[in-house]
């Protein structure tokens, strides 16, 4: 039976956008679907850690060797998306001799170069760490922006000819008896999605293979064939800071906990995190004492956060899973590690399998994992290249950095944007037009954006994931409307508000577990503009009544004078 | 030695200047500090009084007739409605030619940069032409340097508002602009001192330079509106020389930060303090505070003695009989808050809020906000009260953003209660004196 794909990948968060890449690359007919943006399940909320492997040296050696060893690929296929901080696993007095010495012996048994440093020299490193730091252990920990990655590894499939459809909700498994045979999605689903494809609109999509890639939503899937996946999210709360108080990624250097890690990300900094079980990965409390924990205990090692503004919160659900009967109680025990769940050897049920568990450093070797499963089960031979293929924008970046010209932007303004953009920085930007910065808090220049326009239409949303215009200080205070304002002519005019509206809304939910100080100060000040200055409150274009026009002022004595003087020309 | 007045402002936007005007019709000496920047220069220029009732209701043709049914504890409700009429009056003699609006009781509706319309009071010159409850087809004009202001998307954005009328945009090149990210003000000066610039027709004037670059694309329509930086020191020459190449009205549409309008206000309302004899000292914050709590003892409210101001590290007392505080809301500091609470910073005065923060905000980001009601109570005189609603100073009133209770960007009412509390405040600090 003819199919519309080879190989249907549901989820588009790093994994899935993985799998696609790897697929596609091999030569395999793809098509990627997301019920969001790219990156809106867990890619999109962490906290930017690539893992040198330090992290797991004690608790769990396999999966630290694969992350130094996936950490050394990513910097090399993803430079422009890695910023290679180090890190440091620093000890407070209260923490453990006997742990400290163990972490450093499991750093070098997994081949991840260590070494150790003293209070003082740890302090010459970092400024703002606390005085009674006693010593640290420093390894190869970077940055990651999981937006920019996962996007690349989506552009790249697609010009490897999969098809990537996002805001196509899954409303349903195709199955025929034992056999899964693709899906039905629904387009521009979910609230305020602008797609091209009409909204609310089906679709059934057929194919030789499934994979549902959709980490903590997995559950949900697997449920639409009957097949049980028991998936266990648990959240995690973040805290952005406005700027960045350290340059390393600092960890505390014991067993377990919360809130004991600080990861300098751009512009900021992230503080994280909590690990703590949920029923619903759409639906969980976030509380203002996870927030208050997040800062109180971080400040013990970096204690000016007590008094530094933070600019949102938010929090994300890890996909965690173990193999039914395990019984961990703790989700802080479960295993990072990730499981093929083939549903004909497990179910006897085929054409799908299910991918869960697993971290972000890993994505791809994971990818590489299940892609050669799906090529075995289709009886493909191609072998995987993602580990040697550098993603779109990190081809010699260094030779493009050395030889090209800033495009009349204003040197920290075009730094940035060679940043974000590696070598597509020359494509991007390379423009006859007035390219003014639309963004100021992050540099974020009118061609950039438009450039993130043409991949993803009128949402502002999938705009700013690869942009990070409006994701500074002002948290899209004075930028979102210039943003929406480059979606015009191509989009009318009520679908620009609109896309303005949802991503406004969508500032402002982060920032209320940011509510106070200078943040709140800033939150008034966006406030205002848009509701005092713009009257977007009172919008008479988006409310049911009309205006009478006529009972208003029309200027009177004002208008006639200026008018008068027309007549003297 | 200290500093000595008899009415001592404390805080110099709106609120702040106007207390001090009125104060100065006394007989008395009177002084304005101030230590950053006022919020004017993020403020679109434009007065107004009241634009929508709290409930929502509106846009409102008559601000003044829906005044009296405001809920007990609105600021307009303390002052009452002859107060606010009043402030206008000090406020239309103050701008005089600078402003329209005061012909009429009833709100005009302004076209936004976002391209929606709003209702106001009182509006600057400039933007008079312009006004959206104004019949006359328009053509809007954007620069492609200043991305803050699309025009063709502001004109089908005012045609999705109802407008009576027909609007147009289009979008230009800013003759004389060669860099892709100039401030605001060097567009202003550029047209202020009709800088000579390049064109494809040679050296010419940035004016006739800029009415050449729109005429082509001027239709039938009677005007056209530009963002709001046409001139700064000598706006209305800039806006009357363009008029007159074009052969149509010219108008600004107000825009947001660094707002040239509100940096215009601003000018204005520091002449007119200065005209009226008021000592000004900017760039330095009050810290600290003494009152005659050791004299009086605990019968009544305590009396500010001095106040003490930071310049450069030297504490510097100033004195006077009365204080007007008008130090701003949230986004001027006048009044702030850290995870605990919310507070009034120079004082202490009371800021009602609730105990958890998560209480302060709602999830709809336009919903009815706590936050955005944050400020010192006070009773009709405008003295600032203490939890038990007894007053926490005898010699102290309040004025403008720093009072609570009500919303300024829901309602559109920041700039009519900063002058109408401004008016109170400084009328009463005089009448104190003596």
């Amino acid at each position: 039976m003819a199919t519309d794909t080879g190989v249907l990948v549901l989820g588009g968060g790093s994994t899935g956008c993985g799998i696609a890449r790897d697929l596609a690359l091999r030569g395999l007919s793809v098509t990627l679907v997301e019920r969001g943006n790219l990156t809106d399940g867990t890619t999109g909320r962490m906290h930017g850690l690539l893992h040198s492997g330090g992290r797991y040296a004690v608790s769990d050696r396999p999966s630290a060797r694969e992350c130094i060893e996936e950490n050394r690929i990513l910097r090399e296929i993803a430079g422009h998306c890695v910023e290679e901080t180090g890190g440091l696993f620093v000890q407070c007095p209260e923490d453990s001799d006997d742990y400290f010495r163990e972490k450093l012996e499991g750093c070098r048994d997994c081949g991840i170069p260590a070494r150790v440093l003293s209070g003082r020299e740890a302090r010459e490193v970092e400024p703002y760490l606390a005085d009674d730091i006693e010593r640290a252990i420093e390894v190869p920990d970077g940055a990651v922006d999981p937006f920019r990655l996962c996007v690349a590894n989506a552009i790249d499939a697609e010009a490897h000819g999969a098809r990537v459809e996002t805001h196509a909700e899954v409303v349903d498994l195709l199955r025929d008896g034992d056999d899964i045979y693709g899906v039905e999605i629904r387009h521009g689903s979910g609230p305020g999605k602008r797609t091209d494809a009409a909204a609310g609109t089906t679709e059934e999509i057929t194919a030789e293979y499934v994979v549902n890639a959709t980490g903590a939503w997995a559950g949900q899937i697997g449920a639409m064939a009957d097949l049980e996946v028991e998936v266990r999210p648990s959240k995690g709360v973040m805290t952005i800071m406005n700027v960045r108080q350290v340059d390393t990624v600092i960890n505390r250097c014991r067993p377990k906990g919360d809130a004991d890690i600080v990861v300098p990300h751009e512009t900021t900094a992230i503080l994280g995190t909590t690990d703590e079980e949920v029923s619903d990965p759409d639906d969980y409390p976030e509380e203002q004492w996870e927030v208050d924990q997040m800062i109180d205990t971080l400040s013990e090692l970096v204690p000016i956060l007590t008094e530094a503004r933070t600019i949102r919160s938010f929090w994300g659900v890890r996909p965690l899973y173990e193999p039914p009967g395990t019984g961990t109680a703790d989700p802080t025990d479960i295993t990072r590690d990730f499981f093929l769940l083939d549903h004909a050897d497990r179910d006897g049920v085929d054409g799908m399998a299910s991918i869960v568990g697993g971290k972000f450093t890993t994505y791809r070797a994971m990818a590489e994992e299940i892609a050669d499963h799906v090529c075995e089960k289709l009886g493909v031979t191609a072998s995987c290249v993602t580990a040697d293929e550098p993603l779109p924008g990190s081809e010699q970046i260094e030779t493009l950095e050395a030889g090209m010209d800033d495009f009349g932007l204003r040197s920290p303004i075009a730094r940035r944007s060679r940043q974000r953009l590696g070598s597509r920085a020359r494509e991007v930007l390379a423009t006859d037009a007035a390219n003014p910065v639309l963004c100021a808090c992050e540099g974020v220049t009118r061609a950039e954006v438009r450039d993130a326009i043409s991949q993803s239409g009128a949402d502002l949303n999938a705009v700013r994931i690869r942009t990070r215009a409006s994701m500074g200080n002002c948290q899209g205070g004075f930028c979102c409307q210039p943003m929406a304002n480059e979606l015009h002519p191509a989009h009318d005019e009520e679908t620009v508000r609109e896309a303005l509206d949802e991503l406004f809304q969508e500032r402002w939910k982060g920032q209320r577990h940011a509510l106070w100080g200078e943040q709140l100060s800033q939150a008034m000040l966006t406030y205002a503009l848009h509701a005092t200055t713009m009257n977007r409150d009172r919008d008479p274009a988006s409310e049911s009544g009309e205006v009478e026009f006529a009972a208003f002022d029309d200027g009177g004595m004002a208008t006639n004078q200026v008018s008068g003087s027309r007549g003297d020309r | 030695m200290a500093i000595e007045d008899d009415v001592l402002v404390v805080g110099g936007g709106l609120a702040g200047a106007t207390a001090a005007l009125a104060a100065a019709r006394g007989d008395v000496r009177v002084r304005l500090i101030s230590h950053r920047q006022s919020t004017l220069r993020h403020a679109s220029g434009l007065i107004d009084v009241l634009g929508y009732a709290p409930t929502g209701e509106g846009p409102l043709a008559d601000p003044f007739s829906a005044i009296p049914d405001l809920p007990d504890g609105h600021p307009y409700e303390r002052v009452g409605l002859e107060a606010v009429r009043e402030a206008l009056e000090l406020f239309d003699a103050v701008a005089g030619d600078a402003y329209d609006g005061a012909h009429t009781d009833a709100n005009a509706l302004v076209p936004t940069h976002g391209g929606t319309v709003k209702p106001t009071a009182r509006y600057p010159t400039a933007t008079a032409p312009g006004l959206a409850s104004a019949d006359g087809d328009a053509l809007l004009v954007g620069f492609e340097t200043l991305p803050d202001f699309d025009a063709p998307l502001a004109a089908a954005h005012l045609e999705a508002a109802g407008v009576p009328f027909d609007a147009r945009g289009v979008t230009v090149r800013f003759p004389g602009i060669g860099r892709d990210d100039a401030k605001i003000t060097r567009y202003a000066h550029l047209l202020d001192r009709d800088e000579v610039v390049e064109t494809a027709a040679g050296e010419t004037g940035a004016r006739a330079a800029l009415a050449e670059t729109v005429r082509p694309h001027l239709g039938d329509e009677p005007r056209v509106g530009f963002p709001a930086i046409l001139g700064d020191e000598r706006a209305a020459d800039v806006r009357r020389d363009l008029a007159d190449r074009l052969g149509v009205d010219v108008f600004e549409v107000p825009m947001g930060p660094p707002s040239l309008p509100g940096m215009r206000l601003e000018d204005l309302l520091y002449d007119a303090v200065a005209d009226a004899g008021v000592r000004v000292t900017t760039g330095v914050p009050v810290v600290d505070y003494e009152t005659d709590a050791a004299e009086t003892g605990a019968a009544g409210p305590e009396r500010i003695e001095r106040v003490i101001v930071d310049r450069n590290g030297s504490a510097i007392p100033h004195r006077a009989e009365q204080y007007v505080l008008a130090t701003g809301g949230l986004v001027g500091k006048g009044v702030q808050s850290d995870r605990e609470r919310v507070h009034e910073p120079i004082f202490d005065c009371h800021v009602p809020h609730p105990a958890d923060r998560y209480d302060w905000f709602v999830d709809d980001v336009f919903g009815d906000q706590p936050y955005a009601r944050f400020g010192v109570p006070v009773d009709r005189a405008l003295r600032p009260l203490d939890a038990d609603d007894a007053p926490e100073f005898a010699n102290l009133h309040a004025a403008g953003a720093v009072l609570g209770g009500y919303d300024f960007a829901a309602e559109k009412s920041g700039g009519g209660v900063s002058l109408a509390t401004g008016y109170v405040a400084g009328r009463r600090a005089a009448e104190e004196c003596q």
